[in-house]
């Protein structure tokens, strides 16, 4: 398997000069003062090599043992508990947290460029400070005080990690069919009862506690959504002095056998009576959920977004390196790379990849803007573009990561096939990043039914204005003309369709139902022309100063326009094709 | 108590392959990435192990070069050491010269030992740590592969040809380290934090008084010839034949 090397050069190129992240956001949040552009290269140079040096190297061979479950306990595979332990050595599981429970303070921009490597190097070992972090950040926004004191500091740190009980056997992408129940006990505490299923991080040896964040029922709460509490749950009791006291009567049912992400151990976990304490107010679980559903769903695009590159990187040294046929012309064998079939894969990776991290940086601004940002307008417009494309990030990034992770098996043709080039893994743990954090199906639901519609259709009218802009920018430069115009046409049918979906004859649920999915991948694919677009025009102002790095923006810009922008029409035709076709045959006839 | 000088160079970074540039006249260092030279870091590495151990106070890292050369201090700040010396210059200096420039650094910090890398992995020299101990007359241990810091003096075993060497040395003094001294650790996010705020002084090379010219002219600088293709031959007896000409047999 060749070497993962972190693409530090692009996320730096996206900080610094397509979205100038020093000057436009970290200078203007008081707590980033600190965060110069030295400070970020360092950091993410430092992440790049541990990622490479500590996490990939154990990354086929994990696979390969996957997790154990023996005798009520679970494992993990051979070097992840060392791997564990220097990463929380390190400091990297408090990056973003506030210093006030012990964090590092830092932007969270950094933390999902972080992320992306993570990903790409291991994507079971992400799972545990992924989960942890999300955990963490419910509790701090929903939980008492009590609650975070005795708790986060030993999160942040990584010491204890965390898990999220959402689903049951009966209540998937339906949490309203949450059976799990909650009884209040004298002490204020409650026990409660039930099974989970799919949790991810469940249990361990990585950390001596691992603290569950459960939905349950209280005794009469009203039936559906709006009767789900959250509760805390201790894998261990903790003491009043902070020591560790009795375990919870929380056990591991089994951990499931799937088809990728071995290393991970996906648990079913039993609740018996445990004793759990609540956060947040009861029946409101799950808006405290949706803190931690929100940032997990950023973490599953990284994770679709760090596969992706992953692939890239063995599929493109492996192309250079292949001598096999003769390209068209060619008098004698060459590599691979020489055949434009072959180049297709490579660029169609590229195209998304780039483009999909410049999103990420995109929406990861955004995100400092929200949480910290001095001025209330400018946090109420970030919160907004998050909210609108937190399902952009996570299904357009993982389809398009799965897709990549595809090709990149293909370019390696048989070898891509075997387990020691790790690129069939790629394919196999991409795959989870479509299902799990509510499927990519769920996505497009939540995009067309309830982010289209934020602040009467302004939000989505605010972001289509901000690529306009780029647009009409771009229509005056002669070098990016062609890219210009094709998007211009893109963007122009995406909002023809975008107003019938609000509006017009497709504003109802069974048309926005079936035209969403269609509808996230063609507004994914306009979002990365708009980023294509920027970074053409960067290179183009550059003049002579381009680095070879700023010339291939430009040329890969240029493929992205002709050969990957244009799916956007095949999908406006399926969705103005409606939801006859869908709806015709009975449903007892499948 | 013992301070340390450790002396570290920018370098390309070991992952890259080095490009010739197009007028032969060295290596293509634009637009690329450069890193501490990979000895050198194991040289603070070793420092810092002894400052952990409660055997070394100080440890201060210098550097000569342009004001990126930064970077390399920088990162021997993260890997711990507590503050950094730079020496400006858009010169190239040859190793005599560093060695003599870090004479009068040595004469300044007064340090109980210097730890250098073997060489630096741009142009392999290899010579830098030798002189500086000749040019101060201090003993010298080169290519260390573990080491021991006793009561005023320093136990060094060294890799030579043939097995390893012990030598001790009375303090002050100079040793220069090989790869398996020590594995350089992960430098933590807390580390990284800190280790901008910790100071570097900057020194114009001018200050030293040291004529840096170079003693040395590089004629050419070339890329490796790349290897022919090969030829078939019939039978045994051609290919003793060839190799007859080939004057190998």
């Amino acid at each position: 398997m060749p070497d993962y090397k972190a693409p530090v050069d692009d996320m730096l190129y996206l900080l610094n000069e397509v979205f100038n992240a020093e000057e436009n956001v970290f200078s203007k949040i008081p707590q980033y003062n600190e965060v110069s552009n030295d400070l970020v290269q360092s950091v993410l140079e430092e992440a790049g090599r541990f990622c490479a040096g500590v996490l990939r190297p154990i990354n086929i061979s994990g696979d390969q043992e996957g997790a154990h479950f023996k005798d009520g306990k679970v494992t993990t595979p051979k070097g992840f508990k060392e791997a564990y332990a220097s990463y929380t050595e390190g400091g990297w599981s408090s990056l973003a947290f506030s210093p006030e429970y012990e964090g590092q303070g830092l932007p969270r921009t950094l933390q999902v460029l972080v992320k992306e490597m993570i990903s790409s190097a291991n994507l079971s070992f992400g799972l545990f400070p992924g989960l942890t972090e999300g955990a963490a950040e419910a509790i701090e926004a929903h939980a008492s005080e009590e609650l975070k004191q005795k708790y986060l500091p030993n999160m942040v740190s990584g010491k204890w990690t965390g898990a999220m009980g959402l689903t049951e056997g009966s209540a998937g992408s339906d949490l309203s069919l949450v059976k799990t129940r909650a009884k209040p006990r004298d002490d204020g505490s409650y026990s409660i009862s039930g099974s989970k299923i799919f949790i991810s991080s469940g249990d361990h040896d990585l950390a001596e506690n691992v603290i569950h964040l459960v939905l349950a029922r209280l005794p009469e709460a009203p039936a559906g959504t709006k009767g789900i509490s959250l509760f805390l749950c201790p894998k261990i009791f903790v003491n009043e002095d902070g020591s560790l006291g009795a375990p919870n009567t929380i056990s591991v049912g089994t951990i499931e056998h799937k088809m990728g992400i071995h290393a991970q151990p996906t648990c079913v976990m039993n609740f018996d009576e445990a004793q759990g304490w609540l956060v947040g107010e009861p029946n409101r679980g799950l808006n405290a959920m949706f803190t931690m559903m929100n940032a997990a769903r950023l973490l599953v695009g990284m994770q679709g977004l760090g596969i992706a590159e992953a692939s890239y990187q063995t599929a493109s040294a492996y192309a250079k390196d292949r001598l096999q046929g003769r390209a068209p012309g060619a008098r004698e064998t060459g590599s691979i790379i020489e055949h434009p079939d072959v180049r297709k894969q490579l660029l169609t990776m590229l195209g998304f990849i780039e483009a999909g991290r410049a999103l990420a940086v995109y929406v990861a601004l955004e995100l400092d803007k929200e949480g910290f940002h001095p001025d209330a307008a400018v946090r109420a417009r970030a919160s907004s573009l998050v909210a609108l494309l937190t399902p952009v990030i996570k299904a357009g990034l993982t389809d398009f990561g799965f897709e990549t992770a595809v090709l990149g098996q293909q370019t390696l043709g048989g070898h891509g096939y075997i387990h020691e080039w790790g690129q069939e893994q790629f394919v196999r743990d991409a795959r989870i990043t479509q299902i799990y954090e509510g499927t990519n199906g769920i996505q497009s639901q939540d995009l067309v039914t309830r982010k289209l519609p934020l602040d009467g259709g302004k939000v989505v009218a605010d972001f289509f204005g901000q690529i306009g802009n780029v647009i009409a920018e771009g229509k005056g430069v002669a070098e990016v003309l062609s890219l210009a115009t094709q998007l211009e046409a893109a963007l122009a049918g995406l909002q023809k369709i975008t107003l019938r979906l609000q509006s017009g004859d497709l504003a109802n649920p069974l048309e926005q139902n079936a035209a969403a999915t269609a509808y996230l991948r063609a507004f994914t694919l306009v979002t990365f022309g708009w980023l294509w677009l920027r970074m053409a025009l960067i290179t183009v102002k550059k003049g002579a100063a381009a680095t070879p790095h700023d010339k291939r923006k430009l040329l890969v810009g240029e493929f992205f326009a002709a050969r990957m922008l244009p799916q956007v029409y095949g999908l406006f035709h399926e969705i103005e094709a409606g939801s006859t076709t869908l709806m015709a045959l009975a449903s007892a006839e499948f | 108590m013992t301070k340390i000088l450790v002396p570290v160079k920018l370098v390309l970074d070991y992952n890259l392959k080095a490009r010739v540039k197009s007028d032969k006249t060295g290596i293509d260092l634009t637009n690329v990435k450069l890193s501490i030279n990979p000895f050198d870091e194991i040289s603070v590495e070793e420092a810092v192990r002894l400052k952990e151990a409660g055997k070394a106070t100080e440890i201060v890292v210098v550097s000569i070069g342009p004001a990126k050369a930064q970077d390399a201090l920088r990162s021997g700040l993260a890997i711990g050491a507590d503050r950094g010396i730079l020496i400006e210059t858009t010169e190239v200096v040859e190793p005599l010269n560093v060695a003599k420039i870090l004479a009068k650094v040595v004469e300044t910090e007064k340090p109980d030992l210097v730890f250098l890398g073997k060489q630096a992995i741009d142009d392999d020299s290899n010579q830098t740590g030798q002189s500086l101990a000749a040019l101060l007359d201090w003993p010298q241990a080169t290519f260390a592969s573990t080491l021991v810091l006793e009561d005023g003096a320093v136990q060094v075993t060294r890799e030579v040809d043939g097995g390893h060497q012990t030598l001790k040395l009375a303090l002050p003094a100079v040793v220069t380290v090989d790869l398996r001294l020590n594995e350089p650790r992960y430098p933590t996010l807390p580390n990284i934090m800190k280790s901008k705020k910790k100071p570097i002084a900057t020194q114009k090379i001018a200050e030293f008084g040291i004529d840096i010219t170079p003693r040395l002219k590089v004629i050419e600088v070339h890329e490796p010839p790349t290897r022919k293709a090969g030829i078939k031959v019939k039978t045994a007896a051609e290919l003793v034949d060839n190799l007859k000409k080939a004057g190998v047999l």
